[in-house]
């Protein structure tokens, strides 16, 4: 199959889409040298994000590895469209950074 | 490898040799303008601020505009004030002679008697000062004296993935030759901030780095504002960029992975070579026009979304990870990173190549901003006019 999303880290439960991707089309991308899928559950644009785990409110959305924001929503099945529509932006804690 | 460049009286070389109209203030900017559409091989660059301001505002104009005058590729400059200015003519003169020694004359319009004396003195300077520039031949230098500054702008999900870590790729070659790279835009450091901290070639440099974030937050909250709700932009909402978080783990990439030597404050000149961090805002122009007045010879700047920026001083050279965007937009973009998400070409291959074309235009090569004289200048505020 070919591969149609980016996964930057195993432990990332988004991928990336690099076409527009139609509900019910899978995607496919490569976890440490493996092909993985998921099906899209919605239409989704292109360099946008999937649900590669399902996803309840508050979760933490990785990508690059790294905590992006957390969802707002009561649920995020596998296959869903993640954007800034059901995820959030978290604060900082610098102090403990510094 | 060489680069063909001139050298100033100061020290530094640099990749185009024009001779500047500078207004201390909104006043004499027009006359700016004026004087230097009478002149072939002036620019001038504008100036919306410069007076009813406060000290911590003044400074920022001041440390802006002297360092646009000190940048390398300026020749030498005219000064055009009004006379009754907070940012003054003389203390003006009095920084750029503090950074640099190159040639510059001072006219002050209501010392003329108007506008139209004004413009007659300033031309008559600009017109000797022209032929000065062009008697300046260009010799080769190495890539040690290059001072490259990256910034991103109207980004989308392809600039993490694609161009940033390509741009990345250049900073490091760069640094490993002697040479400087400057990444800035403190608000889209938030949320990679702990990353980019790795970096710093010191713990005194990890705080300032941490320390400029906080700050900016802290800034915003005491005028009961937050950056979330104007970052990400909708533009890079739409292109698949969800938090302020995403961006800047995206964003980061662009500058590299050598150690971070010194985090310069707005518009200010490094005292070290290397990488380099810039605490500017992530209003990309308002960020471009800071590390130009550091004295940056040249921009890279990646783009998602495709815009238009250029800088008259330095030429901006346009990368984006987006090959609708790059077809879109071939107009304004001269780099297409794309192929890195493709799998044509690995990032580091695309990154080799994007530096042999810096050394281009270094040597003279114009950049699509460039050939339009885009001239677009923005500065960094404190807080509101007095």
């Amino acid at each position: 199959m070919t591969v149609n999303a980016v996964m930057l880290r195993p432990i990332d439960n988004v991928v990336t889409v690099v076409g527009d991707v139609k509900a019910g089309d899978t995607v496919v991308f490569t976890k440490e040298g493996n092909q993985e899928s998921v099906v899209a559950g919605e239409d989704i644009p292109a360099y946008h994000k999937i649900a590669v785990k399902d996803l309840k409110k508050d979760d933490h959305i990785i990508k690059y590895g790294q905590v992006i924001g957390a969802l707002t929503t009561d649920e995020a099945k596998k296959g869903s469209w993640i954007s800034h529509k059901n995820i959030m932006s978290l604060p900082r804690n610098y102090e403990d950074e510094l | 490898m060489n680069f063909l460049g001139y050298k100033r009286p100061d020290g530094k070389v640099g990749i185009r040799n024009k001779v500047l109209i500078l207004p201390t203030c909104v006043c004499s900017s027009e006359t700016c303008r004026i004087v230097s559409e009478q002149v072939q091989g002036t620019i001038y660059t504008s100036n919306q601020a410069g007076c009813s301001e406060v000290e911590q505002n003044l400074k920022i104009c001041y440390d802006m505009y002297s360092g646009f005058a000190a940048n390398p590729n300026i020749y030498g400059t005219v000064l055009i004030g009004l006379g009754c200015e907070g940012c003054t003519p003389d203390k003006m003169a009095d920084e750029i002679r503090k950074k640099t020694t190159k040639p510059l004359e001072v006219v002050v319009i209501q010392e003329e008697g108007g506008t139209v004396n004004a413009i007659n003195k300033a031309v008559k300077y600009a017109r000797q000062m022209v032929q000065e520039a062009s008697l300046v031949k260009a010799e080769e230098f190495p890539l040690s004296e290059l001072f490259l500054g990256i910034e991103c702008g109207g980004s989308d999900a392809t600039s993490g993935l694609a161009a940033n870590p390509v741009v990345g790729k250049v900073s490091d070659m760069l640094v490993d030759e002697g040479g400087s790279a400057v990444m800035s835009e403190t608000t889209e450091f938030i949320g990679a901030e702990h990353i980019l901290a790795k970096r710093a070639a010191t713990p005194e440099i990890k705080k300032q780095i941490i320390g400029i974030c906080r700050d900016l937050e802290e800034h915003l909250a005491n005028v009961h504002a937050n950056l979330r709700t104007g970052q990400p932009t909708p533009g890079n909402k739409e292109g698949g960029i969800s938090t302020i978080e995403e961006k800047s783990l995206g964003c980061i990439y662009k500058g590299g992975t050598r150690p971070i030597v010194e985090v310069l404050e707005y518009a200010q000149i490094p005292t070290k070579k290397g990488a380099l961090i810039m605490d500017t805002p992530g209003f990309d122009v308002a960020s471009v026009t800071a590390m130009v007045a550091g004295g940056c010879q040249v921009i890279i700047f990646t783009t998602g979304r495709g815009t238009p920026t250029g800088n008259i001083i330095a030429p901006v050279i346009k990368v984006t990870g987006n090959s609708k965007t790059f077809k879109n937009m071939q107009d304004n973009i001269d780099f297409d990173a794309s192929v890195v998400l493709s799998g044509e070409k690995t990032i580091d291959e695309r990154g080799r190549e994007l530096f042999d074309e810096l050394v281009e235009v270094a040597n003279g090569k114009v950049t699509k901003a460039e050939a339009f004289g885009f001239n677009e200048c923005s500065m960094q505020r404190i807080c509101k006019f007095i």
